[in-house]
């Protein structure tokens, strides 16, 4: 357990096979780490905070949950999927999105800034600490989702978001769910499991009412979301409506995001050559020895 | 800043060129010396460029054609949009071959359950928009050249506008984008479906400013216009005052989609020439927008307008219609047109910093300014703290450019010592190339090396741009030097 970047740095080193280690939540997206790794822990923590700049400096190791609970005594929070014990960096690095993207935007566009340990054992930052930033290549966008292959988070800045005054879960059944999706404004999720739709409003009372008012069909407000099946699959938002129950096995699919939640594995998603060699040039020079979260693997995720 | 003018003696009969003109036809081909004369400039103040051949190809393919035919000669390739970037990125180095997107104009496809367009590169910002406009939707990046900056310009350079502080800067709006490598393979990157196999590529090509590769179609996420917009302008009697009420409307948990600063000399230089009801007696004044649905936009408005009150605004003016709205913002984005009337040349800068040092550094680029004996005016985002200070002359007075140059630096040095970033939303270029040191340390460069690396190992894509030499694989003071057979 560490709670400084210093201590991570040595910890990870400059040799030797070595995995991250956060929440362990999302430990088998992409493949199992190779037994031989040594495991280490990112710094727990929040650094630095400081509402009116809309942005957070914490440790990787931190748990979402905590974060969010400091974030919200200002009323703010960040778009990262919270899940029972998941840490910032592995949320970072799976980079999954929750089922409020249609209204919060994804999970990737909350990072700013990375301070990471490289397969050299160098702390190097990508990014940097404001909101806007533009200097060179992006490399935050590619540590996303990159399953720790890439560099080993140690500590971010992520953007945090204002929450809303007001927010509501309301059930409902219509004929074709993106009516719901076009007709309402303060949406942050619709959801729909080929007959009941569910819709998360947020924003000012007054817009929520409208809103309500406004969805076709008799809505109720319930307490929260259906379960999720657990396997992801990901489509055309516009294909949703076509999709194949008896692939996918009872879901719940995100309107007008295209994530769906199936009860049956997600079958293998063709990768054309150019693009695995691609992934692959980007892998070689990061991390030629494959030391760094050694049998994961982002192609297979 | 050369006044003359460079060319290499680029012939049509070199093998480079007749093979482009073989692959793409006469008529996208141009070696004439104006068609390179005016590939060889952006509207940033370097002029010291020099375009070989500037193909005009129609088609993805044809872009591959170029690419490989290039690699082929040993040559290097700069794609280029409008031409309109402020840093640099399009001027090329070395007589490389100059792909110009501008033919390659279409609006493909519009999908509105996905929310997705298919566009070409060459097209334009705001045709995007007008095209979308009946549908209720709009492209949201906005930057203040949008009626001729290109959507291929916008990707490559990661672009911004003043309604980018809500929505987001370019990166967020693009799902995918179709590129010719620099090996002149075609890769998709990115896609419509959310989650994609394998690392972000798609992110990590937005803002590559050329550097990796060419994108031939792009598939941008378009936004529903919103139901509801405010337009509040708030004058104040201090700048310092203006700075503060920008940190206490976001600490109050609101993000307008605009929330744009001008100083008084901005103000009156717009005043002159758009006459657009700004108060010339004010020292700053805020350009603040909030939209989304009425109720939540009427509240924000009022809040907007009770902090500004609190923290010292002079007048609280609100648009009451579309007419005035137009008009404020007809103010703001025609600003850099209005400053000619003051000096005939400028030099736009973009820096961030954290909101919390606006005050500071807006301090320090005056007293900067002052000591250099330049005019400085101040008109910029706010509220993400993305200035632009806006530094104007005469660059025919003798001595004028190295006062330019030395007091740009100085600006850039004030920003990061605040612990702000190079730039905002111009990119680096070649303008601040020389500045990444001052940003980034040697393994976080080397770290942007090994991206370049991995998807132009020959180094072939837009050479010395972004990287510093320290960690170029270009040979960037040979790719500065005069090359051979030079007239002009
Ligand atoms: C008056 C004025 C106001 C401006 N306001 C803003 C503003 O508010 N916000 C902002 O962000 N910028 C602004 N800019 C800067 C500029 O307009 C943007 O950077 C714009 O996105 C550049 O687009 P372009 O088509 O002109 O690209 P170009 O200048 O032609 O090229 C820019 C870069 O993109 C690369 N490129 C072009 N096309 C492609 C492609 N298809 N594939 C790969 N790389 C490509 C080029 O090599 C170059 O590196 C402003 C500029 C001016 C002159």
């Amino acid at each position: 357990m560490n709670d400084d970047l210093a201590g991570f740095v040595a910890d990870v080193g400059p040799s030797g096979p070595v995995c991250v280690r956060g929440g362990g939540t999302q430990w088998h997206v992409g493949g199992a780490v190779a037994s031989a790794a040594t495991t280490v822990w990112a710094p727990i923590g929040v650094v630095e905070y400081e509402p009116e700049e809309m942005t957070v400096i914490v440790g990787a190791g931190t748990p979402v949950a905590d974060l969010h609970v400091q974030l919200a005594l200002a009323g703010q929070r960040t778009n990262l999927v919270e899940s029972p014990g998941s840490s910032v960096g592995g949320a970072l690095v799976v980079g999954r999105d929750g089922v409020h993207t249609l209204g919060r935007g994804r999970a990737r566009d909350a990072l700013l800034q990375a301070r990471y340990v490289s397969a050299e054992g160098a702390l190097v930052t990508a990014g940097g600490p404001t909101v806007k930033n533009v200097t060179g290549f992006d490399l935050c966008r590619l540590l996303v989702g990159s399953l720790g292959t890439l560099g080993l988070l140690g500590e971010v800045i992520l953007r945090t978001q204002p929450i809303p005054a007001a927010a509501r879960w309301l059930q409902g059944e219509v004929d074709d769910p993106r009516v719901v999706a076009r007709t309402t404004r303060t949406a942050s999720a619709v959801l729909w499991d080929g007959t009941t739709t569910w819709v998360h409003l947020e924003g000012h009372g007054t817009d929520l009412d409208t809103d309500a008012a406004a969805l076709p069909g008799a809505f109720v407000e319930v307490d929260g979301p259906p379960t999720l099946p657990t396997h992801a699959w990901s489509m055309a938002p516009a294909e949703l409506v076509d999709l194949d129950p008896s692939a996918t096995g009872p879901f719940v699919a995100e309107i007008g995001v295209g994530t769906v939640h199936a009860t049956a594995p997600c079958p293998p998603v063709a990768v054309p050559d150019a693009l695995r060699r691609l992934n692959q040039s980007v892998r070689d020079r990061f991390d030629p020895d494959r030391r760094l979260n050694p049998g994961r693997d982002p192609l297979a995720a | 800043m050369r006044l003359r003018r460079r060319q290499a003696a680029v012939v049509p009969d070199d093998p480079c060129t007749a093979a482009l003109v073989d692959a793409l036809g006469v008529h996208k081909v141009k070696v004439d010396g104006a068609s390179r004369y005016l590939a060889a400039r952006d509207a940033s103040v370097y002029r010291d460029g020099a375009a070989g051949p500037v193909c005009y190809p129609e088609t993805a393919d044809e872009v591959a054609a170029c690419v490989r035919i290039a690699a082929r000669h040993d040559r290097a390739v700069v794609p280029r949009g409008a031409g309109t970037g402020l840093a640099g990125g399009t001027v090329p180095l070395g007589t490389p071959v100059v792909i110009a997107t501008t033919r390659m104009n279409r609006i493909l496809d519009v999908n509105l359950d996905n929310r997705v367009v298919w566009v070409e590169p060459g097209v334009i910002n705001l045709d995007l928009t007008r095209h979308l406009l009946p549908m209720g939707f709009h492209f949201a990046p906005d930057p203040s050249s949008q009626q001729v900056c290109t959507i291929g310009g916008n990707v490559a350079n990661n672009s911004g506008g003043p309604h980018c502080l809500a929505y987001g800067v370019t990166s967020a709006h693009v799902v995918a984008v179709d590129v010719v490598l620099p090996s002149g393979e075609q890769v998709r990157l990115g896609g419509v479906e959310p989650h994609q196999p394998g690392y972000d590529l798609r992110g990590a090509f937005v803002g590559s400013e050329g550097l990796l590769g060419i994108a031939t179609r792009v598939a941008v996420r378009i936004t529903p216009n919103p139901p509801a917009v405010a337009t509040l302008l708030l004058s104040f009697d201090d700048v310092e005052k203006a700075a503060t009420a920008v940190g206490a409307i976001i600490a109050a948990g609101m993000v307008p989609a605009a929330l744009e600063m001008m100083d008084s000399r901005i103000i009156a230089a717009v005043e002159h020439h758009v006459h657009a009801g700004y108060p010339l007696d004010a020292a700053a004044v805020l350009l603040v927008e909030v939209d989304g649905p009425a109720a939540g936009v009427a509240a924000d408005a009022a809040r907007v307008g009770e902090i500004g009150r609190a923290h010292g605004a002079t007048e609280v003016r609100e648009a009451v219609d579309e007419h005035e709205r137009a008009l404020l913002w007809k103010g703001r984005k025609g600003a850099f047109g209005a400053i000619a009337v003051i000096k005939p040349d400028y030099y736009l800068h973009d820096t961030v910093v954290p909101r919390r040092a606006l005050v500071e550094v807006l301090t320090a680029i005056y007293e900067i300014a002052a000591r250099h004996d330049l005019i400085v005016l101040n008109v910029f985002h706010a509220g993400d703290g993305n200035l632009h200070p806006l530094l104007v002359f005469d660059g025919r007075e003798p001595g004028t450019m190295p006062r330019v140059h030395a007091a740009g630096r100085e600006i850039i040095e004030a920003s990061l010592a605040a612990g702000g970033v190079l730039s905002g939303e111009h990119g680096i270029g070649v303008e601040k190339r020389d500045f990444m040191n001052l940003q980034f340390s040697d393994d976080d460069l080397d770290a942007q090396a090994r991206l370049k690396a991995a998807f132009d190992p020959h180094c072939r894509a837009n050479p010395g741009k972004v990287i510093p030499a320290s960690h170029s694989c270009a040979d960037i003071q040979a790719l500065q030097r005069v090359p051979d057979g030079v007239w002009g």
